[in-house]
């Protein structure tokens, strides 16, 4: 018979944390109530998701939890306990484990350096990396984590340096694990094994925080939800019979649309064409392959792949940032492979730029001036040299009106806005110009559900130009993202990027995330079918 | 004519005087490496060396103990280190400009202190060469290697030690992984400003070290600007030998050499112009950095203050 009164042991051989308990958490920052009176509980064997918008107050209570911020009010508890958790070395002494979003590693060091960094060494000052190099494989063997101690973190794979990142927390004896948007850049594939090692953890023991704003993996894997909005709690319930929508209203506040409305459109005449395009990257490799796609009107084609697989070089070379090797790009039948970012705006190219913050604006310069950056040096907005600022006032007026954008003033410095309206001044500058082919990379991330909802719509509004009698053709959309939820929503076809290549292009009807996912693991659709038996 | 230069006793000359030369270099580039791995660039070696120099030739003289110069050396050179450290990490100053202006403000200190506490160049009795038993026997090689001075052979000493530091101890391992990525050094529990601000500080002292080595165990007298540009070029050895002390060493002896080259093509009177010989080294640092910057990688945090994010 189990003894009650013994400490229940981990896998790892640490103890367990029966049930951490944040009490009336409050913690306000110069002019903004992050967290108010914020309680939130998790036990061992259980996962609960913490769900919320951008600036919720999410990352403000795990850094508390995590000894990163002291919190102006309220009481950590742990078993009971009352406990003081002034920096990470405290949180982590009492088995906290933290994974963010973006991995803490350091690349230039090998797995095992890293997992020991920090940490008092068996041998004094000098390191004891073959004891350390020992106990990793042996954590990868009781938990399915598998990873060469000796490679350097820059050698692997981002799902490796995942696991690199959890053994890291187990290494120190976490029981309890905080995962900051785990999934954000796995493959779906990677992420259906993610899930199996963490339901394997929750049943031996382990307490897990699970972040997230992807709703149905928080319904795949949660016991149960904890919603923030605005710094305090608004629902905290079992997962139970809640469906995808309830979330997200409760998120946002109002009712949100997860599935935008798509009418259904006849394509037109390809507007964008790449024909077997080469170029390379800043490091001097060739980041495009031979890559060839073609976007017609009122057609978004969406680019599915893992960031780093040539996407951000094809929106380049798109949009004469950076030249091509090799190959050719089209635009309505004329070659623009050569041209320049100067001369192809008047051809009515607009560009959303994957880095909003450092390619799509400039943060110091005021809402207005960057609404008519792009033709800034044009009439009406200049002659002769001169600006004429009332013309500009007007049309940032109307911008500010049409695109819904929150700012203060026009004259308000753009860096002082939310992810969110920024991308909806950049939005606004690049498709009041109506062009013929936006390339819209990475749109929405990063962004909160309500606002990402806007720019769905506004692409898709863009997509449909062609209803409008006033015009004659819809815009053809290149949509890169890495969401595959937001490919499979707005896409009317799907190509996949891997290595510089084209996997394949399916069309929407025919596309699953499953095969999408093999096909953005570089796995080619006639090896997929043997691959995977049929179920 | 050019063949004079390769007879064996000038070859030997040119070896001995090399392996001399390299002390003031390897003991501040090898501080400078410590400071670059953990992401700081200090400029104002040349600052701190001039300083040290002037420290260590000063109480040497007064006091008649060559060890009380050291250490005065080592204690001025601290100090710049530690308002180094000060500035660029608790104050997050721009490094290359606050670098800049501790390499001006050694020059200005150093100089000032010369002329009114000594008033015209005087010598000091410097360390002696030091015949190491058995090994200074060998033929030809006991002559250049093994009867230097102790600072030399300090020096030469220091590389391995610096390079075992670095790469087996748990002290290196903070420092290489804070210098490139402070945010997961911090994430566990790594004091990334204490870990930079003894890196900088072992930097000022060594730097301090490399000055008194020419003060009184090279040239054994100060003068304004002792240096001469010597501190520059042990910044741009850390480039050269790509962050590693041995690295270090190599293009230490890489310069020395060429300096020793351009010394005895003067002694011999040889027909090129000295201009064009004392120019040598510092053409050879330019060269070797272009080369040197496309071959490895510096710290990812190298310059970049560490903030914890809010």
């Amino acid at each position: 018979m189990m003894n009650s009164d013994a400490p229940a042991v981990l896998p790892s051989g640490k103890p367990r944390i029966e049930r951490l308990e944040m009490l009336g958490i409050t913690k306000c920052f110069p002019g903004v109530r992050a967290n108010e009176c914020v309680s939130f509980d998790v036990g061992a064997g259980e996962v609960h998701a913490l769900l919320g918008e951008n600036g919720a107050g999410k990352s403000t209570l795990m850094k508390v939890l995590y000894g990163l911020y002291r919190p102006d009010e309220g009481e950590i508890r742990i078993n009971g306990r009352p406990v003081q958790i002034n920096s990470p070395v405290d949180a982590i002494r009492l088995g906290i484990g933290m994974i963010h979003q973006h991995f803490m590693l350091v690349p230039s060091l090998t797995v095992a350096e890293n997992v020991a960094l920090g940490l008092p060494s068996s041998r004094g000052p000098l390191t004891d990396l073959d004891r350390v190099s020992e106990r990793v494989v042996e954590l990868g063997k009781i938990y399915g984590l598998h990873v060469d101690p000796q490679a350097r973190v820059w050698q692997l794979s981002v799902g490796q340096q995942q696991r690199v990142e959890i053994i890291k927390a187990l290494y120190r004896g976490a029981a309890l694990l905080i995962l900051d948007e785990p999934t954000a850049v796995l493959t779906p594939q990677e992420v259906d094994e993610f899930f199996v090692i963490l339901k394997q953890m929750v049943r031996d023991g382990h307490a897990v925080i699970f972040i997230s704003h992807k709703l149905h993996e928080v319904l795949a894997i949660s016991d149960r939800v904890t919603v923030l909005r605005d710094g305090m709690v608004v629902g905290s319930q079992p997962r139970g019979e809640m469906t995808k929508a309830d979330l997200a209203r409760m998120m946002v506040g109002r009712e949100v649309s997860l599935q935008p409305e798509k009418p259904v459109l006849t394509p037109g005449r390809a507007r964008l064409e790449v024909h077997d395009l080469w170029a390379l990257n800043d490091m001097g490799v060739a980041a495009l392959q031979g890559v060839s796609l073609s976007v017609h009107s009122g057609e978004i084609l969406g680019l599915a792949g893992v960031s780093g697989n040539g996407q951000r070089e094809l929106a380049q070379v798109i949009n004469g940032l950076r030249p091509a090797t090799k190959g050719q790009v089209l635009l309505d039948g004329k070659d623009i492979t050569t041209t320049s970012t100067a001369e192809l705006i008047p051809l009515g190219s607009a560009y959303i730029p994957e880095e909003r913050m450092r390619d799509g604006m400039i943060k110091d310069f005021t809402v207005a001036e960057n609404l008519i950056l792009r033709d800034h040096h044009r009439p009406p907005y200049a002659r002769a040299g001169f600006f004429d600022f009332k013309a500009i006032a007007e049309v940032a007026a109307e911008r500010i009106r049409a695109f819904r954008i929150k700012t203060p003033s026009q004259e308000t410095l753009a860096k002082n806005l939310s992810g969110g309206n920024i991308q909806k001044i950049i939005l606004a500058r690049e498709l009041s110009r109506d062009p013929r082919v936006i390339i819209a990379a990475q749109p929405t991330r990063g962004l909160d559900i309500g606002a990402m909802e806007y720019v769905h719509q506004r692409l898709l509004e863009e997509r449909a130009r062609a209803l409008q009698a006033e015009r004659k053709e819809g815009a053809a959309i290149l949509l890169i993202s890495e969401d595959l939820d937001e490919v499979l929503a707005l896409s009317d076809r799907i190509a996949v990027m891997y290595e510089g290549r084209i996997m394949g292009i399916l069309n929407r009807a025919e596309a699953t995330p499953e095969c999408l996912g093999l096909l953005m693991a570089g796995v080619a659709p006639g090896v997929a079918e043997e691959a995977v038996p049929a179920t | 004519m050019i063949s004079e230069l390769f007879t064996a006793q000038v070859l030997l000359g040119i070896l001995t005087s090399g392996i001399r030369l390299a002390t003031p270099y390897l003991y501040a580039g090898i501080g400078e490496t410590f400071g670059q791995r953990s992401g700081v660039l200090n400029l104002g070696v040349e600052g701190q060396m001039l300083v040290g120099a002037f420290a260590a030739f000063y109480v040497a003289r007064k006091t008649g103990n060559l060890w009380l110069g050291v250490l005065a050396a080592l204690l001025v050179g601290a100090l710049m280190g530690l308002a180094m450290a000060f500035i660029s990490i608790t104050l997050r100053a721009k490094q290359g400009i606050s670098g800049i202006g501790f390499f001006l403000f050694g020059l200005g200190l150093s100089d000032l202190l010369f002329q009114t506490l000594l008033g015209s160049v005087q010598t000091v009795s410097g360390f002696r060469p030091l015949a190491i038993p058995l090994l200074s026997k060998i033929p030809v090689l006991g002559e250049v290697f093994f009867n230097q001075n102790l600072l030399v052979y300090g020096a030469y000493l220091l590389v391995p030690i610096a390079a075992f530091v670095m790469d087996k101890t748990t002290f290196g391992l903070k420092v290489r992984a804070v210098g490139e990525n402070p945010e997961a050094a911090d994430s566990l529990g790594v004091n990334v400003s204490l870990v930079r601000y003894i890196t900088v500080t072992l930097g000022g002292m060594l730097s301090g070290l490399a000055g008194a080595s020419l003060s009184i165990a090279l040239l054994n007298v100060f003068q304004q600007n002792l240096t001469s540009g010597l501190g520059f070029i042990a910044v741009a050895l850390v480039y050269f030998g790509g962050w590693r002390p041995w690295g270090v060493l190599a293009g230490a002896l890489l310069f020395s050499m060429v300096n020793a080259l351009q010394l005895w093509v003067q002694v011999l009177g040889l027909p090129i112009p000295s201009e064009f010989a004392v120019m040598m080294p510092y053409v050879l640092t330019i060269v070797a950095l272009v080369v040197a910057v496309q071959r490895v990688r510096p710290p990812t945090a190298l310059t970049k203050p560490f903030i914890r994010e809010g």
